[in-house]
C-alpha cells in the first residue's frame, strides 16, 4: 500500500468539518511553523522537500517561492489556483470537496512562509459548490484563532478570501488569474515581470496550485527530506491523478511518483484495467494539454524499459516518443475511441477557450479546429494531415502564454502517432462515420533499436 | 544607469540606453532591419506583445549571460541586454514564423481593400506584401460582424479588425473616459461598447488614427476619395484643447480629411482633438506650412511625383 498523504483521512466521517479534521491531527502544521520556525525555515523545508508545482508546469515550489520579491513597505500575496479546468483533471476539485481544511492549512502556512497577509483562493466560476465549502472552512479555522489577527497568539494576520471566476480556462494561467482577480479581463500580461516581482496589483506574488499548496502542511509537520523520500529522483512526493476513460474504476488517485504506468492502468488498486475487458489504445498522461500517446509508447519507453510516473519518466524521448505528467489529468482510451474526433474535440475545447489577445493562438486554434472537424465528417483531404502540422507548429512557442502550445501539441502529437488513423478517414469517409478504425498496430511491442557494434 | 548597452541587430551593432526595446533600438538602425509591428505604439505605454509580427530571434541574451532565448520574442516587449545578439531578418526561423503570423492575421480578413478606406495606408496590406504569402490555405467560412456606428464621425468595421488593442489603449490614456473595450474571447472578440454607445468625447477620434487598419473609420471621409488620390499638407491652428498640428488631406481645393501627424512608423506625433479633427475642415481655419514628406515607395505618393525623381522609363521592347 502506497504512503497517501493528501487523501489519507479522506474516508472519516466529517472530515470537511473542522472539528474532526483537528482531531485527526489537523492545523498541527499551522502550530509547528507559525511557533516553532521562521518563514524561512519553512521556505527551506519546502526547497529541501523538492515538491514541484502540481498545476503542470512541475517547477520547484521552493524555487518559486524563494524568487519571491521582498521590497519593504510592499504587501506580498499569495494565490492559491483552484481554477481548474483542464478536460480531464479534477483532482483539485477533489480535494476541495472533501477535506477543504487541508486546503486552509497549507495556505496558513504558506502564506506564513511568503510574510503575505492577504491571500486569496481564485475558484472557478463553475465550482458553486466547492465555493461555499471553503468559505465555511475558512468561517471555521477563523473561529477556531487559526486566520484573522494574531493567530494563535503569535502575532501573524492572516486573511484568506475566495474569489470566484468567471469559468475561464484560460484564468488558469497565472497571470491571466491575477487580471481577473484584480477585476480585468482575464487576458495573460507579457512577462517579464514575473508575478514574484510584480503580481497581483504589482505587488509580489506567488501563484501556486491547490495540491502543491495542500502538501505544505504535511511537508512542515514532517520535514522536507521525509517528503524527498518518497518518489522517485527529483519528482519527488505523492501526485493526485484524475483518472477517467474506458477504465473499470475511474476516479482520483493519490499515487508515489515512480508507480509504473502499466500498474497504475492495470492494478486492482489503481484504474483496475481497461472496463469492458478491451485493449487499451492511448492514453493523454497529463491532461488535454500533453501530447496523446499509444499503448505501446505510454507503457514502455522507446528503450524497451516500463515507463513510470513521474515527470522525468513520462517526458522521456522528449516529443518524439515521449509526453508529459502535467496537471495529471489521466485520460485512457480503449480500442474503440477515435483519436480524430478525441483531437477534434481537444482542439474544440482550445478554439472555445483561447482568450484572443495573440494572433496565432487566436486564428489558429480556430482553424485547426474547423480542419479537424472536416477530416472527422468524412470531407477531409490528404493534404489537410500536414496543413494541421504545419499550423500547430506556426502556433506553437509563438504566442504570449502557453495556451497556444497546449493547444497546438495534442494534435501535433496525435499526428505523429496516429497518421494512419488520419490517413484512413480521409480515405474511407463512409467507414469513418460508422465505424471507427480500431486498435491497428499501435499496442505492437516497438521495435528495439539495435546498438551499432 | 547612464551607461550606454551594446546590442547587435542582424550583424549591425548600435549603442543604446538601458531599457530600450529591441524594437525601438531596430528602429534607431532603420531600414530592413525594423521589424514589422502591428500592435505596438510608442505612444501608448502596455502596448505590444499581442500581434507577434514583430518576433525575433535572440541568440545570444546578453554579454553575461549567453545563452539564446529558447522562444521567438516579441521585440516591442523585450529590453535590450548589455551585448544581446538578435537575429531578425536573417533569421530562417523568424522569417517563417513571420509569415505564420500573417497568414493567421488575414484568415479571417475580409481582404475587401478595394472598397476599404484604409487602403494605401493600412498596416496589414503592407505587412502581407512584405512579409506573407500569395495565397491563403485557410477555405473555410470567415468570421463576420454587423457593421456599427460608434457615435456619429467613426464607424466600427469589426469585420477587419485585428484585435491589436491599441483603440483601447487610446481610449484609456488619451480620454477621460473609456467605454468600449474587447468583448468576447479567442476569435469571437470584437471591440465593442457592450450596450450600443457612442464613443463621445474630444478626444475619441485619434482610435481612427491608431487603427492599423480599416476597423476604425472617419464617417466624414468614408467613401469620399482614395488617399492616393489626396494630397497631404503639414498645417496648424491654435487650439485650446490639443496641439494643433495636423495633417490635411486636399482633394483640390477642398480639405476632405483632417488626421494627426504620422512619422514613418504610421505612429502620430501627437494627438488631435475632435474639433480640429472633424469640424475644422476649411483651409481658412488652417496655417499650412507645407507638403507633408511621404516616403517615395509609399502609394501616397504616387500622384505627386518629386520633381528630381526621373519617372520610370519603360522598355518598350520587352512587352
Amino acid at each position: 500500500m502506497a504512503q497517501k498523504i493528501l487523501l489519507k483521512n479522506i474516508n472519516i466521517p466529517g472530515i470537511n468539518t473542522f472539528e474532526v479534521y483537528r482531531q485527526h491531527g489537523g492545523y498541527a502544521a499551522v502550530e509547528k511553523a507559525l511557533k516553532t520556525m521562521s518563514a524561512d525555515d519553512v521556505v527551506e523545508e519546502v526547497k529541501k522537500s523538492g515538491l514541484r508545482g502540481r498545476g503542470g508546469a512541475g517547477f520547484p515550489t521552493g524555487m518559486k517561492w524563494s524568487f519571491l520579491a521582498k521590497p519593504e513597505g510592499v504587501p506580498r500575496y499569495l494565490v492559491c489556483n483552484a481554477d481548474e479546468s483542464e478536460p480531464g483533471t479534477f483532482k483539485d476539485r477533489y480535494l476541495m470537496t472533501h477535506t477543504p481544511h487541508t486546503l486552509i492549512e497549507g495556505m496558513i502556512v504558506s502564506s506564513f512562509a511568503l510574510g503575505a497577509n492577504t491571500s486569496y483562493i481564485y475558484v472557478r466560476g463553475e465550482m458553486m459548490p466547492q465555493i461555499r465549502i471553503l468559505e465555511k472552512a475558512i468561517a471555521e479555522a477563523k473561529n477556531a484563532g487559526f486566520l484573522g489577527k494574531n493567530i494563535l497568539g503569535t502575532g501573524y494576520d492572516l486573511e484568506i478570501y475566495v474569489q470566484p471566476g468567471g469559468g475561464a480556462y484560460i484564468c488558469g494561467e497565472e497571470t491571466a488569474l491575477l487580471e481577473s482577480l484584480e477585476g480585468k479581463r482575464g487576458n495573460p500580461r507579457i512577462k517579464p515581470p514575473f508575478p514574484a516581482i510584480a503580481g497581483l496589483y504589482g505587488c509580489p506574488t506567488v501563484v501556486n496550485n491547490v495540491e502543491s499548496i495542500a502538501a505544505v502542511s504535511w511537508i512542515v509537520v514532517n520535514g522536507g527530506d521525509e517528503y524527498a523520500k518518497i518518489g522517485i529522483g527529483r519528482s519527488t512526493g505523492t501526485k493526485l491523478i484524475s483518472a477517467s476513460g474506458n477504465i473499470n474504476k475511474p476516479g482520483v488517485y493519490e499515487i508515489e511518483l515512480g508507480l509504473s504506468v502499466e500498474e497504475f492502468i492495470y492494478s486492482d488498486e489503481y484504474c483496475g484495467g481497461i472496463a469492458n475487458g478491451k485493449r487499451l489504445k492511448a492514453v493523454v498522461a497529463g491532461g488535454s494539454s500533453v501530447p496523446i500517446l499509444p499503448a505501446n509508447l505510454i507503457l514502455k519507453l522507446a528503450n524497451g524499459q516500463p515507463r513510470l510516473m513521474s515527470y522525468e519518466s513520462l517526458a522521456e524521448g522528449g516529443f518524439a516518443t515521449g509526453t508529459m505528467l502535467g496537471s495529471g489529468g489521466f485520460i485512457v482510451m480503449d480500442e474503440d475511441a477515435c483519436v480524430v474526433r478525441n483531437t477534434w474535440n481537444f482542439s474544440r475545447f482550445y478554439h472555445h477557450e483561447s482568450c484572443g489577445q495573440c494572433s496565432p493562438c487566436r486564428e489558429g486554434t480556430g482553424w485547426m479546429e474547423k480542419v479537424l472537424h472536416r477530416i472527422e465528417y468524412g470531407h477531409g483531404k490528404m493534404s489537410d494531415i500536414d496543413l494541421l502540422v504545419d499550423v500547430s507548429k506556426k502556433i506553437e512557442g509563438n504566442t504570449i502564454c502557453p495556451l497556444g502550445d497546449a493547444a497546438a501539441w495534442p494534435v501535433a502529437s496525435a499526428i505523429r502517432h496516429f497518421r494512419d488513423e488520419f490517413e484512413w478517414h480521409v480515405n474511407n469517409p463512409k467507414a469513418a462515420m460508422d465505424g471507427n478504425y480500431g486498435l491497428a498496430n499501435y499496442a505492437d511491442p516497438i521495435p528495439v533499436v539495435e546498438e551499432a557494434s | 544607469m547612464s551607461e550606454k548597452v551594446k546590442v547587435t541587430i542582424d550583424n549591425i551593432e548600435i549603442e543604446v540606453d538601458p531599457g530600450t526595446t529591441i524594437l525601438n533600438a531596430a528602429r534607431m538602425i532603420g531600414g530592413d532591419v525594423v521589424p514589422p509591428a502591428m500592435c505596438y505604439y510608442s505612444k501608448l505605454k502596455g502596448s505590444g506583445g499581442k500581434c507577434r509580427t514583430c518576433l525575433v530571434k535572440v541568440s545570444q541574451g546578453s554579454a553575461k549571460d549567453p545563452r539564446p532565448m529558447p522562444k521567438l520574442v516579441a521585440s516591442c516587449r523585450t529590453t535590450v541586454m548589455d551585448g544581446m545578439v538578435v537575429q531578425n531578418i536573417t533569421s530562417p526561423e523568424v522569417v517563417e514564423a513571420r509569415k505564420g503570423v500573417v497568414e493567421f492575421l488575414l484568415i479571417n480578413h475580409p481582404l475587401d481593400c478595394p472598397v476599404c478606406d484604409q487602403a494605401g495606408e493600412c498596416h496589414l496590406q503592407d505587412l502581407s506584401f512584405e512579409h506573407g504569402k500569395d495565397q491563403s490555405r485557410y477555405e473555410f467560412k470567415r468570421r463576420t460582424f454587423e457593421m456599427v456606428d460608434i457615435g456619429d464621425k467613426i464607424k466600427l468595421h469589426m469585420n477587419r479588425c485585428i484585435l491589436c488593442y491599441r483603440c483601447v489603449f487610446t481610449a484609456d490614456q488619451i480620454t477621460d473616459n473609456r467605454v468600449h473595450g474587447i468583448l468576447g474571447r479567442g476569435d469571437a472578440s470584437e471591440i465593442g461598447t457592450y450596450i450600443s454607445k457612442a464613443i463621445d468625447n474630444d478626444f475619441s477620434g485619434n482610435v481612427i488614427d491608431v487603427c492599423p487598419v480599416g476597423a476604425l473609420t472617419d464617417k466624414t471621409f468614408r467613401f469620399k476619395n482614395r488617399v492616393w488620390f489626396t494630397k497631404p499638407v503639414d498645417a496648424h491652428r491654435d487650439c485650446d484643447k490639443c496641439c494643433g498640428k495636423v495633417t490635411l488631406w486636399y482633394k483640390g481645393e477642398e480639405v476632405i480629411r483632417v488626421t494627426g501627424r504620422k512619422d514613418q512608423y504610421g505612429e502620430v506625433d501627437e494627438f488631435i482633438c475632435n474639433t480640429c479633427r472633424f469640424d475644422k475642415k476649411k483651409t481658412s481655419d488652417w496655417t499650412i506650412e507645407g507638403p507633408t514628406k511621404v516616403d517615395r515607395h509609399s502609394v501616397i505618393s504616387s500622384n505627386h511625383y518629386d520633381e528630381k525623381e526621373l519617372l520610370p522609363v519603360i522598355d518598350r521592347k520587352i512587352f
